[in-house]
């Protein structure tokens, strides 16, 4: 903790950048992102096992886009939704400087996108055991009990759009839920509204998902949304051999094609 | 009871499906009357909400048909749309969404015999799995209940 | 009129539910799912969840749900018909287990919708629903009811409020007319008052800040700060805002199937970017930052300056809810004291 910050302290002092992103203490034992813009501010920044929270979001965020150099906390997912989001054009390399957080809590020095690319190379960053077992058993379940579970897991959803605001891929300005002449997915929180909405919703992430899991502990009503882009993560990768967030100049999925793509189904 | 007659919808592109299936007409194919034609530029700019809406709004079964591969009009809107039907045909399973109401096919311009043959398929298969009930009632409930309450 | 204090034990309050749907009341209580609790339809108390400091929905959709139809219309042979939603289809409802604070939440949307135009489905709603509250025996961290001028045993709001007291059984205090309406019917599962000091089964709620100095701190704050420092790391959700008992704000939709369809009034928060967006491009409240200080501002400032009520019953629900930590009562505090 003190290597971080001392490294966000040099960074601010040097100017090399306006604003750290990173965590710090919240209320009621909890942890919150804060934003350090200056060097004394930065004792209070914090790292534990309770910071999950994908920090990356925040390089989306309005406000803090325009503070133009930053420096951001990332542990593994989000270091991968930032080179994600920089293969959509979205980040500047020479905007960013990333004090990456390693799966032992320790600084790892990360200069670069390329030196992103090759440590995540290193790592292990698949789906968890716990959210594997619950996708099995969903898969191992007959097409009218997995309508079910799903209206009953969709259900309650009051479209919030926590599960959309939480995560860093979800950074368009307009978002199809809003596209409203005509309105494509009712605003009205109803069952057939709510499977239109979290499965398109998913289908925008295909090919963009890293499984970091923020939507689903986003969720203020805890449905398990995450289920359906982690699917889709398993199934992109089944179908075409990518996994998104590993490299900062990787073509997006589902706006690129290979002619031997091999499919079952069509006549 | 008369025979269930399924309600289908057909996403074709302009230039190979839907010329395809002028061609079953001027060629006096006969076939099911069962499908409605709604004519794309491309299948690879047929949105998936389409097909949700289609079930949404009584369809029964989702046809989506286009240029065989290497024949698009625009030379990549085809293999565009297949990556993603394999995608959200998965999604749809894992939802539990029948994916065997959506039924996709590669008919030319020059297949006016294969798209009636396909429609008749279709329709037998869509007949076989009788009307999609909970997706409709799911769907019209909201118009349909008395009262909307919590 | 003076509150009455009667006593119901625990297994007659259940015989009460009952009789209750039996005439055909729907009655609302906390079910939990998973960590989350929900009012729903119970059709006995066994449903009903007791561990909660307060539920993570509040109860506020027993008057305003958070999609509600205002008409439906058709395009027939003879034009387009319109056909308002009859209110007389509404049940007669009974919240049972709302907090004391919950309770209070209904003086703010009841000055809302009665603002200017006298909201009919709102009232109506309203008017049918006959709310059983249950005092508080504890309370978390997020918990700031006796900050805004209530407290864990309040009564104003409900109809009858029950509190725990020993041995299981509730003390009643029938607080309205409905409330005694209510117990004249039950009358048999309500007993003579054991005499219990109430308070004693009551949770201790600190105090966090005063009231009544912070919103004339609010008033003029619009230029301050805070409001960035505090909204930093909003990202901009609707969650406190459709967790919140006292959040009223809307926006009408027309849903139509073929020549049919209906118009309704969702749930909209002011969290949201594109709640202000103008159809010119412009955007009154462009940041976080503006939209934060709207939500804050409009339950501190702009409520208690025109409707005489201070639009937060200091749940913390909105608090929990978030997934980011933004924990109104401390921004209040901050504001307060700064």
């Amino acid at each position: 903790m003190d290597d971080l910050r001392k490294k966000a302290k040099d960074l601010l002092e040097s100017q090399a950048v306006n604003v750290i992103i990173g965590y710090g203490e919240g209320t009621s034992g909890a942890v919150r992102a804060i934003f350090p813009r200056k060097a004394e501010e930065t004792d209070k920044l914090i790292y534990d096992d309770r910071c999950t929270q994908n920090l990356a979001v925040y390089l989306m965020k309005h406000e803090i886009k325009h503070m133009e150099k930053k420096g951001i906390v990332a542990t593994i997912p989000a270091m991968r939704s930032i080179l994600q989001v920089a293969s959509e054009y979205q980040l500047k390399e020479d905007e960013l400087v990333i004090l990456g957080i390693g799966p032992d809590g320790k600084l790892v020095d990360i200069p670069g996108f390329k030196a992103m690319e090759d440590y995540l190379a290193t790592q292990d960053f698949g789906i968890q055991e716990d959210d594997k077992a619950i996708l099995r058993k969903i898969d191992a379940m007959s097409m009218e009990e997995r309508w079910s579970f799903w209206k009953d897991e969709l259900s309650p959803c009051f479209k919030c759009y926590a599960c959309r605001a939480a995560c860093p891929m979800c950074y368009c300005t307009r978002c199809f839920v809003e596209v409203n002449t005509p309105q494509w997915i009712p605003i009205s929180a109803n069952e057939i509204g709510n499977f239109e909405w979290h499965l398109l919703r998913a289908m925008h992430l295909a090919g963009r998902c890293i499984n970091c899991g923020e939507c689903g502990r986003a969720c203020p009503l805890e449905i398990p949304i995450h289920l359906l882009t982690y699917k889709m993560t398993e199934d992109v990768q089944t179908d075409f051999g990518v996994t998104a967030g590993l490299k900062a100049d990787m073509p997006s999925v589902l706006s690129t094609y290979k002619l031997e793509d091999k499919e079952t189904f069509i006549r | 009871m008369a025979e269930f007659e399924p309600r289908i919808v057909a996403f074709v592109c302009n230039w190979c499906t839907y010329a395809g299936a002028d061609l079953t007409g001027t060629s006096r194919i006969k076939y099911a009357t069962n499908v409605r034609i709604i004519r794309f530029p491309c299948t690879g700019r047929i949105d998936f909400m389409l097909l949700l809406k289609a079930f949404g709004n009584g369809a029964d079964g989702v046809m989506i048909s286009g240029c065989h591969p290497n024949d698009c009009h625009y030379t990549s809107g085809n293999f565009h749309a297949r990556r993603r039907w394999m995608i959200f045909r998965r999604l749809l399973d894992f939802a539990g969404i029948d994916h065997r109401r959506i039924i996709f096919s590669w008919v030319s311009a020059a297949e006016g015999a294969k798209w009636a043959q396909v429609v008749n398929t279709a329709v037998e298969e869509f007949r076989q799995l009788g009307p999609y009930d909970n997706y409709h009632a799911a769907s019209k409930e909201p118009l349909e209940r008395e009262v909307i309450n919590g | 009129m003076d509150i009455e204090r009667k006593l119901i034990k625990r297994a007659s309050l259940g015989k009460l539910v009952e009789q209750l749907r039996a005439e055909g009341k729907v009655v609302l209580a906390p079910k939990k799912k998973k960590n989350v609790v929900f009012f729903e339809p119970i059709n006995t108390i066994d449903e009903m969840s007791t561990d909660y400091i307060a539920t993570t929905q509040s109860p506020k959709a027993a008057a305003f749900p958070k999609s509600d139809r205002i008409l439906k219309f058709e395009n027939g042979k003879e034009g387009i018909k319109f056909e308002g939603q009859p209110t007389s289809v509404y049940p007669e409802t009974v919240v049972l287990g709302l907090r004391p604070c919950d309770a209070t939440g209904f003086d703010s949307l009841t000055a809302i919708f009665n603002w200017d135009y006298k909201d009919q489905l709102y009232n109506d709603r309203l008017a049918k629903t006959t709310f059983i509250g249950i005092s508080c025996a504890s309370c978390d961290a997020y918990c700031f009811c006796t900050s805004v001028k209530g407290g864990p045993g309040n009564t104003h709001g409900t109809d009858i409020l029950l509190t725990a007291v020993d041995g299981g059984d509730f003390l009643a205090e029938i607080v309205s007319e409905k409330g005694k309406k209510l117990a004249v019917s039950g009358q048999q599962y309500f007993e003579a008052d054991s005499g219990a000091d109430k308070e004693k089964f009551l949770a201790n709620v600190p105090v966090k800040f005063d009231v009544d100095t912070l919103v004339p701190k609010a008033q003029n704050s619009f230029e301050s700060p805070v409001w960035l420092e505090q909204s930093l790391r909003c990202i901009g959700c609707g969650a406190c805002a459709y967790v919140c008992p006292t959040c009223a704000c809307f926006d009408m939709q027309d849903e139509t199937t073929g020549s049919k369809g209906q118009r309704v009034r969702c749930w909209d928060s002011c969290g949201f970017g594109l709640f202000t967006l103008h159809t010119s491009g412009h955007n009154p409240r462009e940041v976080q930052s503006a939209r934060w200080r709207q939500r804050v501002l409009h339950k501190f400032s702009y409520m208690p300056e025109r409707l005489n009520v201070v639009g937060c019953i200091g749940c913390g629900r909105c608090s929990r809810a978030c997934p980011v930590d933004m924990n109104l009562s401390e921004h209040l505090v901050n504001l307060a004291e700064a």
